[in-house]
Parts: structure tokens; sequence; C-alpha cells
């Protein structure tokens, strides 16, 4: 008999998105919050936890990674570089 | 009033002491090693703590005396702590009672140490607290878990409690050296904290369904350095170095 | 030419190009399996690892020392964590590994099945077993496998300061009385062989080197991991004023390395087959914390059920 796995993740500081840094095993929600401080957090790593279980989360296939993420390589339209500009204009 | 100090000092110091070595003899032995690092986290807090008081003690006595003379090199009837942080680590229930019995306590004897007239106390007890508070929470929580969990736990935790609580008096009977602590305004008031403690500890009973023992509070004199049988083995692991090379540095 | 072969070439070439494998990318089955069975035998010399040093944690000789202590072998929980957790990803559990440990199916770095005698071993493991495991993770941060070499860097940061704190203790011993100093010689005498031991053994005798070299989870052959050590550590140890013990360690100009005597292979099969010294204790004080956790674990998730089930019927409720 085994715990779920957890994902669990860190904001670092305050003005930071909160990042993935591990997972690990806790009987619910609140043990692995508790888990997660005692584990990852020895070190002043953090400010705010946020943990999910593993199960929850939906990924996707990298066999589906040409169709998903492929297209948006030539669409160089969406990059300021594409619009070419007079050098000498300023602030834009 | 120096002495008194002190040996206030030792009291609070010797408390934390004993529990964070029964703490570091689960290391590398917890039932999940989640819960193998939480309670190493706790042990490392309380050593943290000591070093606090023994510091201060060190310099209230003055002389060549260090933290490690006072952590390591007194006899047994010198130390003050209370009976129950020496209980051994029976099985997980144990621990986890121990644990809630002291934190509860020691919270509130924080709370009021934080306003102590003496500043490095107060100061040793503010970073103590939020320590404490996180203590309190975990040990609490596992309360709640042993007791409202299987058949077998909630077995195990009873059991735990009907052995632990009966040494829970101890906390609150008020020494004279406390009593002149509290006069002074240095120490706590046990009287308060004695109150608060059954409310808290009545009420996470409640939620681990946990009944309150009704065994009497044993008659114990460990504040008077009068200890259980098993101190002599904590010391005897605790002090080995010490006593075995004396006078040299680590 | 089959589907499975061209999948394969495929993989390959990623690997070449020092792409990451992350864990649902396809791999061929024995990468995986080699890297479950080498992520979870690190895992285990994690656990493992905590007990010789734990054995000293209520004996170490000052607070200052004892902190230090519990907070090293604590790390050691959190590396093995990280790494069961990296060996998760690929489809094993944590349960199952653990398993393999207790039954004597997954092995662990033999090292730890020699026993701490004295406070000095504390200095010493820190010193060249901790020294020698750095070298292996360092270059294990730039693994192919993703999460292996992720929480190989999470474990390089945290380690920086225990291969430290080893040769502080160490120096305090040697600088100290002669009975301090004897100590810390004879902790040298007993671990320095062993951790010579723990890069494996010689190349010409690692059949597995070769495809782990392909696959990048090993950059550098076990010989020469065992040979950088080697030219490190002395120069430590004569600053420590100690005698490494090997008659035949000399500088080699030609080489630009340390000549040093054969390893007693006999003695390294003999433990890793399970009669070292304490490869019996080890392992049931590993059996014993995972049995008597059993009844925790279980009364744990049957709160956290019970939990649940309150919250629905509340909901319901409403």
């Amino acid at each position: 008999m085994e715990y779920p796995i957890f994902e669990v993740f860190i904001r670092s500081k305050n003005g930071l998105e909160h990042r993935h840094v591990g997972s690990l095993h806790a009987a619910d929600e609140e043990m692995a919050l508790e888990n997660a401080r005692d584990v990852y957090t020895r070190r002043q790593e953090g400010v705010s936890i946020w943990v999910v279980e593993s199960k929850h989360i939906t990924a996707s296939n990298p066999e589906n990674a040409g169709e998903l993420f492929e297209p948006a390589k030539d669409k160089v339209y969406r990059h300021p570089t594409f619009y070419e500009l007079p050098i000498e204009l300023k602030h834009i | 009033m120096k002495d008194q100090l002190y040996n206030y000092l030792l009291m609070l110091g010797d408390n934390s002491m004993i529990l964070g070595h029964r703490l570091s003899e689960l290391c590398g032995h917890g039932p999940a090693l989640e819960t193998d690092i939480a309670l190493t986290n706790i042990s490392l807090d309380l050593f943290g703590q000591v070093r606090g008081f023994f510091r201060y003690a060190a310099e209230v006595k003055g002389g060549e005396a260090t933290e490690d003379s006072i952590a390591f090199l007194r006899y047994d009837r010198e130390h003050y702590n209370c009976i129950l942080v020496e209980q051994a680590n029976v099985d997980f229930a144990h621990v986890i009672a121990r644990q809630f019995f002291f934190d509860v306590f020691q919270e509130l004897q924080l709370k009021q140490l934080v306003e102590s007239k003496d500043e490095e106390i107060a100061a040793i007890a503010v970073k103590s607290l939020k320590e404490t508070k996180y203590h309190l929470r975990f040990s609490s929580e596992w309360m709640k878990r042993l007791g409202d969990g299987t058949e077998e736990s909630h077995e195990r935790l009873q059991a735990a409690v009907d052995t632990l609580y009966p040494f829970t008096g101890e906390f609150f009977h008020e020494t004279p050296l406390e009593k002149e602590m509290k006069e002074n305004g240095i120490g706590v008031d046990l009287e308060l904290i004695k109150t608060a403690f059954d409310e808290t500890v009545s009420q996470i009973f409640v939620e681990a369904t946990i009944k309150m023992p009704e065994s009497k509070q044993r008659m114990v004199k460990g504040k008077y350095g009068i200890h259980s049988e098993q101190l002599g083995f904590i010391l005897s692991d605790f002090q080995y170095m010490q006593r075995a090379y004396p006078n040299m540095e680590w | 030419m089959s589907k499975e072969i061209n999948l394969e070439e495929k993989f390959q070439a990623r690997i070449d190009a020092g792409e990451r494998i992350e864990p649902k990318d396809w791999m061929p089955a024995k990468y995986r399996k080699t890297h479950i069975r080498q992520i979870s035998q690190h895992a285990h010399s994690e656990i493992v690892g905590m007990l010789p040093e734990g054995n000293w944690i209520t004996r170490a000789p000052t607070l200052r020392r004892k902190v230090g202590l519990l907070a090293k072998v604590q790390d050691e929980a959190g590396h093995g964590l990280y790494l069961y957790s990296a060996a998760e990803t690929l489809g094993i559990s944590r349960d199952e590994m653990e398993i393999q440990l207790i039954t004597g199916k997954a092995k662990y770095s033999s090292i730890f099945n020699y026993p701490t005698l004295s406070w000095a071993d504390i200095g010493a493991i820190g010193w060249l077993v901790d020294g020698a495991a750095i070298i292996n993770q360092v270059m294990l941060t730039r693994t192919s496998f993703g999460p292996y070499a992720r929480a190989m860097v999470r474990i390089c940061k945290e380690e920086s300061f225990h291969q430290r704190q080893g040769y502080e203790i160490m120096l305090g011993l040697a600088q100290g009385t002669p009975e301090q100093k004897a100590m810390a010689q004879d902790a040298l005498n007993r671990f320095w062989w062993p951790s010579l031991m723990m890069f494996g053994p010689k190349d010409e005798d690692s059949p597995n080197t070769e495809q782990s070299v392909k696959w990048k989870i090993k950059r550098k052959t076990n010989d020469e991991l065992r040979q950088q050590f080697i030219d490190i550590t002395i120069p430590q140890a004569e600053y420590l004023g100690l005698t490494v013990p090997d008659p035949e360690l000399k500088w080699n100009e030609e080489r630009g390395h340390y000549d040093f005597g054969e390893i007693d292979w006999d003695e390294f099969w003999q433990v890793v087959k399970g009669n070292g010294p304490c490869n019996k204790e080890r392992i049931a004080a590993r059996t014993k914390a995972r049995e008597d956790g059993a009844w925790v674990r279980a009364a744990a998730l049957a709160h956290a059920e019970k939990k649940e089930a309150r919250k629905v019927e509340k909901k319901t409720a409403v």
C-alpha cells in the first residue's frame, strides 16, 4: 500500500511564478503540502507552495509534438523583428 | 539571581535537547521517507533552540562555560527536563503523542516567553515560537490521522496516549525556581498555560476520536533532576565522545 | 527495415545531438530498464547510506557537529526521494523499488556495507565517499534522461556542503591530539580502498560501460573516474598529514597521474554479493523501517479516504 504521488510547485519569491520542482508521496493534499515544505524548502527555496496529485495532470503526447508545436515555427510575423522599420526611429 | 537564571535556562533547553535527541534516533528509520525528513526537521529546530538557550546560559555562567560544556558535561541529576520528553520511541504513535503533548505545552510557554522581561529569552522565544507552531500543526495532523485512521492505528495511539498523558502534569507543577522566574517577569504562568493546554488537547482528542485517559497523573520530578531510568542511557550515548575523549576540540 | 529499428536509430540520433529524453518519449525497452535499474540503485544507495552515518548522530561530539550531521543525513533522505521520483516517471513504483531493495534483488553502493566505528569515520565518509560520489554525480547532471539529470542537478547543489563538512571534521582531528590523529588515520585506512571500489569494476570487467557511454548515462569510464578521484584526493590527504594506505602510490610524471596499487577485487565482489561486514544489518534496518511504517501509511490513507467521504457527504447534504 502506497501513498499517491503529488507534483510540487514552488514560488521562490514574490514576483516570480510557481515552478515545478519535483514530486513526492502523501496520503492527501494537507500531507502533501507539509511534506513539500519539509522536502523542498529546507534551504529557503520558497515562499509559496502548490501541490497537485499527479493523476490530475493532463499531459500532451510527445508523439503529437509535430502537429502541436511545429505549426508555430513559420509564423515569424508574430515576432517584432519581422517588421522592418527605419533604424533612426526610437522607442518603437 | 544569576544562578536561578542559569538553572531556568537549563530547564528550558533540556526539554528541547532530550526530545531533539529522541527524534534524532529516528533519522533513517521513519515510516516513510517524507516523514523521516519531517521528523529530522523538528529535531534540527529543537537543537537550534537548545543552542540559543545554552549559549545564553554560558554567558550567564561566565568563565569557561560554552554551549557544549553545558550540553555534554552535566551529570544526570543536573538535567531539568520533564520526564515526558525522555520516553522512548516505542512506535510512531508514541513518537506523535509525545510530540503533540510537548508541542501544545511549548507553544503556550513560548507565547508567554515572548513577553519575558529578559530580552535574550524573549528573542529566542520569538524564533522558537514560529518553529513550534509548525511542529504543533504537524503533530496535531498526525494525531488525527492515527486516531481516525485504521483500527490498529487508533488502538496504538490510544495506548500511547494512555501511557504518556499521565506525564503531562509535570509541565504544570510549578517549582520554586519557576515561581521566582514568574514573579520576576522572566518566566511563565503555568496555571494559565494549563487551562489552554487542556482545551487544545481535548479538542484534538475529539477530532482524533481519542478518549481522555482515566489514569492519574504520575508523581515525577524531572524538573528537580530526578529522572526516569531512560535518561542515563540517553546521556551515555549523548555524552559518549566528550566523556571518552575529554578536553578536545571537534 | 522494421519500425523498431528505425525508432531506435532516431532515438540514438537524438541522444547524439545532445537532446534530453523525457519520460513520455519513445525509448528502447533496454534504455528504460537500464535507467530504472541505475536510478533505483542510486536511490537505494542514498537511503542505505543514511544508516552508517546515522549511527553517529546520537553520539556526535558537539552541538555544531550534531546539527551538521543531522542535516546531512536528512539531505540523503531527500536525495533518495528525488531519485525514486525520477525512476517513478519510468513506470515503476517506489514500493516496488523498496521491495527489490529488501529482497536483495536491487543493489546499492557497497561502501555502505562497511561499519562506522569511530567519529572519524563520519569525517572520512564525508571526505572520501561523498568526494567519490560527487565525481560521479557531476557527470550525471548531463545524462540523457531528463528527470535523472534534473535530480542530479538538485542533488549536486545540495551536496556541496557534505564533502566540506567531512573534510573539516578530518582537519580538526588531524590537527588535534595524538588520539584524534590516530582516529583519523585509522578511518582513512579503513575507508580508502572501499572508496576506490565505489567506481565499480575495472573497465575490462565492466560489460555495461559501452552501452552506458552510448546513452550518455556515463561520459567517462570507471577507471577514468577512479583516476580522477585519486589525483584530486592525494593532495588533500597530504594536507591533512595523513598517510594513504597504499605503498605503491606514487606520482607518475609521464602519465601526469598517480599510480596506485591493485584493488582487492575479491573483497569487492564478496561485498557486492552480500557478504560484506554490514550487508545483513543494513537490509534488516530498511526492512524494519518499512514494516514498522506499514500501519502508519495505512492509517494515513484510511484517514484521507474518510475525510474525502465526509467532504462528499457534506456537499450532497447541501
